[in-house]
């Protein structure tokens, strides 16, 4: 997805305009990222991504020269509107919990008969995935405003919540990291980024009611897959597998504990 | 050789970090074991705890006499400089603490790291873009002196944090490979000489 031009110039206006800030205070070039991300806001360049997968999600493709219009995530074949708002969830279907992405892998694989392998590479922006993100940004877009409701019932959803909290605190790699280094406690920040307290509800309904979410700084659409996968990557720790338990088993534990929070998503983000 | 010494330890801590728990542990492993993989830099090994690592993951604190454990461990794995010379240059050691660049996987090699300092602390008067998930170092030298209990105390903090506080959020830059022994002593003189700009406005 090229990012418009009008965009770039932008971004570039804040980086030079932060300069001057460095004779101020730290807090007073957090709030011009702010105010910036709010003139953003106007204009998520995340339309264009979703308006892109609503084309892909519409129209006859792969093998089976089908839609995705049948596609069941969650609320029933066909319903797009709130879906992603109340996901992962358990399928009966494929007898596992589903985030969007691996259960729109699994209506990929279903009803257009398309080999979904090629994701399990997390090459992000590229070939099939960024299909994928661009389809990801269309079905978020329909749970916008919509609240976090994720149905924490069944037996399995609560074995992967207590999953995602043993690995949300697990330390590891050269570091000695874990999720909670860096969104374990309230009001830190890592340089100027501000980082939510993942383990509240407060944080977790902040950090994953707005992913997936449109990067400024790359000009690039990021899924939550993307976005844990960067957080894995800062962590020193190996690369977690698309669609991988892992990756899962901490949505269900982000989801569930922003519960009953709103969902911003397509977010906009440094 | 440091190298050899850490993955021996890792293999012979595997089987006991591994060894323990419930079911619902197991099902944690499998997962965890199922997935990861390799990717650049960075093996797939790497996720395997250390035992202190694993008893810091809980969402609570070990108790104190497992921390104290740890700590007495932890201190026995500080190197102190052979020529007894804790001191490099300030200016490098000001790049080392700026660099947060190192050990990930889309790193090409596993030498060369940023210390990653300002990721976690204030630390001069003129770099605003500092983290605050570590104490503020601000003239750290002005304000602690440098007696040889300071200085011996700072260069063990920086080369294993957790000898001092077990479940440290802060890196074992030394025991861990991250930094060298000159880029420790080059980030010493960034906190200690009167000219740097930590010390002086
Ligand atoms: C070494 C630091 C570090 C570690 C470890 C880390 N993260 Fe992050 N995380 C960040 C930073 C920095 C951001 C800010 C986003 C950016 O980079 O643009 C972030 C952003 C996020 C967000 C989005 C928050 C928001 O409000 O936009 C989520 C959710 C998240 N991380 C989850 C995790 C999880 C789960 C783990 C563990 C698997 C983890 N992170 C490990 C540094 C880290
Ligand atoms: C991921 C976070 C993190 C990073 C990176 C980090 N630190 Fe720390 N540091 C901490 C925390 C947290 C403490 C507070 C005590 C503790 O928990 O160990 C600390 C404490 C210290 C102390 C002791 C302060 C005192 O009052 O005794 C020194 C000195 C220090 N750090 C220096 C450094 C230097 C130099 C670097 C870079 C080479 C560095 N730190 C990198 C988190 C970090």
């Amino acid at each position: 997805m090229p990012i418009p031009q009008k965009l770039k110039t932008l971004v570039l206006a804040t980086v030079v305009g932060m300069t001057p800030l460095a004779a101020t205070a730290a807090d007073s070039a957090i709030d011009a990222i702010n105010a910036y991300r709010e003139l953003l806001a106007d204009g998520n360049p995340s339309e264009l991504v979703a308006a892109q997968g609503e084309e892909l999600w519409k129209t006859p493709r792969g093998p089976k020269n089908a839609t995705l219009e049948q596609c069941d995530l969650g609320l029933g074949p066909g319903v797009v509107k709130g879906a992603s708002a109340q996901l992962p969830r358990y399928f009966k279907d494929t007898g596992r919990v589903q985030d969007l992405e691996t259960r729109l892998m699994t209506c990929l694989q279903t009803l257009q008969g398309v080999d979904t392998k090629e994701l399990n590479k997390a090459r992000f922006g590229k070939g099939l995935m960024e299909e994928m993100e661009s389809l990801v940004a269309y079905v978020v877009t329909e749970s916008k405003g919509q609240k976090i409701k994720v149905d924490m019932r069944h037996p399995e959803m609560k074995k992967m919540y207590a999953l995602g909290k043993t690995a949300f605190f697990y330390r590891g790699g050269s570091m000695d990291f874990s999720c909670a280094t860096c969104h374990g406690e309230s009001g830190k920040r890592i340089r100027l980024q501000e980082l939510p307290d993942l383990r509240t509800h407060e944080g977790a309904a902040a950090g994953w009611g707005s992913w997936p979410a449109y990067r400024v700084s790359n000009g690039q659409f990021w899924t939550m897959q993307h976005r844990l996968n960067d957080c894995y990557r800062q962590q020193r720790f190996p690369e977690p597998i698309y669609g991988s338990d892992v990756t899962i088993a901490l949505s269900v534990y982000l989801a569930a504990n922003g519960n009953g929070g709103t969902v911003m998503t397509p977010g906009i983000k440094r | 050789m440091k190298k050899m010494t850490l993955i021996a330890a890792l293999l012979v801590a595997m089987p006991t970090a591994w060894a323990d728990g419930d079911a619902q542990y197991a099902d944690f492993k499998a997962m965890m074991d199922s997935s990861f993989r390799t990717k650049g830099i960075v093996d797939k090994y790497r996720m395997y705890q250390l035992d202190f690592q694993k008893a810091c993951s809980g969402d609570k604190l070990p108790g104190k006499k497992v921390l104290a454990e740890i700590e007495a461990a932890q201190l026995k794995t500080i190197v102190y400089p052979a020529d007894g010379k804790y001191f490099g240059d300030w200016k490098r050691g000001e790049k080392i603490a700026i660099s947060g660049k190192g050990l990930t996987w889309s790193d090409k090699t596993p030498h060369d790291n940023g210390g990653g300092c300002y990721n976690c602390h204030q630390l001069s008067h003129h770099e605003i873009s500092y983290g605050t998930i570590g104490p503020s170092l601000l003239e750290y030298g002005k304000a602690r002196g440098s007696s040889d209990d300071v200085v011996k105390y700072t260069w063990g903090k920086i080369y294993n944090a957790k000898a001092y506080n077990a479940c440290s959020n802060m890196p074992r830059n030394g025991d861990a490979d991250i930094l060298t022994e000159q880029q420790i002593k080059d980030v010493m003189a960034y906190l200690f000489d009167p000219q740097s700009p930590v010390n002086k406005k």
